[in-house]
């Protein structure tokens, strides 16, 4: 019992990262139509950002972790949301209106020059962060196993949560949200009632790399290492996130991080963490297989 | 007086297949212009090349003195031209009021409240549905939102696509009653785009009569409804 509690606050916090970073998938595929495959490695340029601004923030004396922290937040955030408008304006936005394919080809391209941008600048080795907020608290204590709740899940969960109400409030409330919304629905239409479509996909870029940077700092924080090849892996379990929950919908990346998260934490603690990887995609497999739009996607209705 | 839009010698394609081939054809302020033709002779091609997608590869499309020819679609909107187009396009899983919302995306803020009302004492069953989904209304609904929609940008000039097609007779003839309405109360120009030729020719000022991509006919509606020509493609047999 014990030890599956344990599994499970893992599941939640390692859940969280990949939801976050989902959001970004599900909410460019909503617009555009498009999967972007070079997210994951807009979350790994993340991470690199937010080890290089600890870094410097230590060099130049700020020491005190929460002001670090936040400012870490700002400044990832910040730069890796430029990233994310660049690949959008120099990869995609002019192949608007082409073939379906080329954006995704292009999209892998872009992958690819992330990866390899970072692999030469920031060379191959795995880049280690002293742990930075440490301790936690014990939650059941038996003979056998101690349930422990670390201040970095805390954190991890807690900033997860606060971010996914913050931007859920955005889509559904503010007037960017009913704009990226009605893009989502009818490009053509709201270019008509005057949305500037090109700005609202932008801004989507922007917000998708942002909350990525926050799951690169929240990987960092956690795993105390980065590489040019995390986001590889990283954007895989994200996307297939998105498509467990229902490609397009925000609460089915939510909630499809978590279920990937958990599925991958639960797999290795009670089969073999070797196999991971393949129980994640395989649970994939069977609920496309039974439920082809995703857990909370809804059914492609053909437009008259 | 200078007409309020002014297309002249528009061709238009989609790939290499020419939709218009050369269209000329005016609105006057605070009328009412009908276009009339049979299916895919370019109608609503027209419709979105006034709104530059597609863009016209030749002439030139003005409004106000100023050439729209290329400029984008949503800075066209900017001018307060407002459509509700072919199928109504409502935005399906956005409640009644941000349809509404979003039809009021290019006119300031402060209006909205009195924009809100004055759609809603045109179309009074728009009122009981504010917080239902778009989806979830009936054709008629669907259309009389796509219009109350296009209201709320307080247009200068109001581009109808067929707003009668799908629609039992009664809810049509509700809904051409309110355009004539909308333009003898408050001088709203009006260039509505229709299958219906009968009941178009009757509300419009003005017709034009298109047969694939090109203008063939144009005058007054009456004279329209008279000319044989008009009565035997588009009126006999097709009047109700």
């Amino acid at each position: 019992m014990e030890y599956f509690v344990q599994q499970l606050i893992n599941g939640i916090a390692l859940g969280s990262i990949y939801g976050l970073i989902a959001i970004g998938y599900t909410m460019v595929y909503g617009i555009i139509g498009m999967i972007n495959f070079a997210h994951g490695d807009v979350f790994m340029v993340g991470a690199f950002i937010a080890l290089i601004a600890f870094l410097a923030l230590v060099a130049i004396g700020v020491t005190a972790i929460p002001i670090a922290l936040f400012l870490v937040l700002l400044i990832a955030m910040g730069l890796t949301a430029l990233y994310g408008w660049t690949v959008e304006r120099f990869a995609y936005r002019p192949l608007r209106g082409s073939f379906r394919l080329a954006p995704l080809i292009s999209a892998i391209g872009m992958s690819i020059i992330l990866q390899n941008f970072v692999q030469i600048v920031q060379g191959a080795r795995v880049k280690p962060l002293p742990p930075l907020i440490e301790g936690g608290y014990t939650l059941i204590e038996s003979e056998a196993f101690a349930v422990r709740l670390s201040n970095v899940q805390i954190l991890v969960v807690m900033v997860t949560l606060l971010l996914m109400l913050a931007f859920s409030w955005l889509v559904a409330k503010t007037r960017l949200g009913r704009d990226m919304r009605a893009c989502e629905q009818d490009l053509k239409m709201a270019s008509l009632v005057g949305v500037d479509i090109d700005r609202t996909i932008s801004l989507t870029f922007v917000i998708g790399a942002a909350l990525a940077s926050v799951a690169g700092i929240m990987y960092l924080l956690y795993y105390g290492v980065a590489d040019f090849f995390i986001g590889f892996v990283a954007g895989v379990k994200a996307f297939t996130a998105a498509v467990l929950g229902g490609i397009g919908s925000l609460p089915g990346a939510m909630l499809g991080g978590l279920l990937i998260g958990l599925i991958e934490t639960m797999w290795s603690a009670y089969f073999s963490i070797e196999y991971k990887d393949v129980a994640a995609f395989s649970i994939l497999i069977v609920v496309l297989i039974f439920l082809p739009t995703g857990i909370l996607g809804r059914p492609e209705v053909e437009k008259v | 007086m200078t007409p309020l839009l002014s297309i002249r010698g528009v061709k238009s394609f989609y790939g290499n297949i020419m939709a218009l081939k050369g269209v000329d054809l005016e609105v006057n302020d605070g009328e009412i212009v009908t276009l009339i033709g049979a299916n895919g002779a370019g109608k609503s091609t027209l419709m979105m090349t006034i709104f530059g997608n597609p863009r016209a590869r030749e002439g030139s499309i003005t409004f106000e003195g100023r050439d729209i020819t290329d400029v984008p679609s949503h800075e066209i909107a900017k001018l307060h031209i407002a459509q509700a187009p072919e199928g109504r396009r409502i935005f399906a899983r956005m409640t009644v009021l941000e349809n509404l919302q979003m039809g009021a995306t290019v006119s300031d803020p402060a209006n909205f409240e009195a924009d809100l009302k004055r759609v809603c004492t045109f179309f009074p069953l728009l009122e009981k549905r504010l917080h239902q989904r778009g989806g979830t209304l009936s054709g008629g609904e669907q259309q009389m939102l796509a219009i109350g929609r296009a209201l709320m940008s307080r247009p200068r000039l109001l581009l109808l696509d067929e707003p009668s097609l799908g629609l039992a007779p009664l809810i049509a003839k509700h809904i051409f009653r309110t355009i004539r309405e909308l333009n003898e109360r408050e001088r709203l120009t009006v260039f509505l785009v229709e299958q219906n030729a009968f009941h178009a020719l009757k509300l419009a000022h003005r017709g034009y009569v298109i047969v694939n991509g090109e203008i063939t006919l144009s005058g007054s509606g009456k004279e329209l409804l008279n000319r044989p020509e008009v009565r035997a493609a588009y009126l006999e047999g097709g009047r109700h």
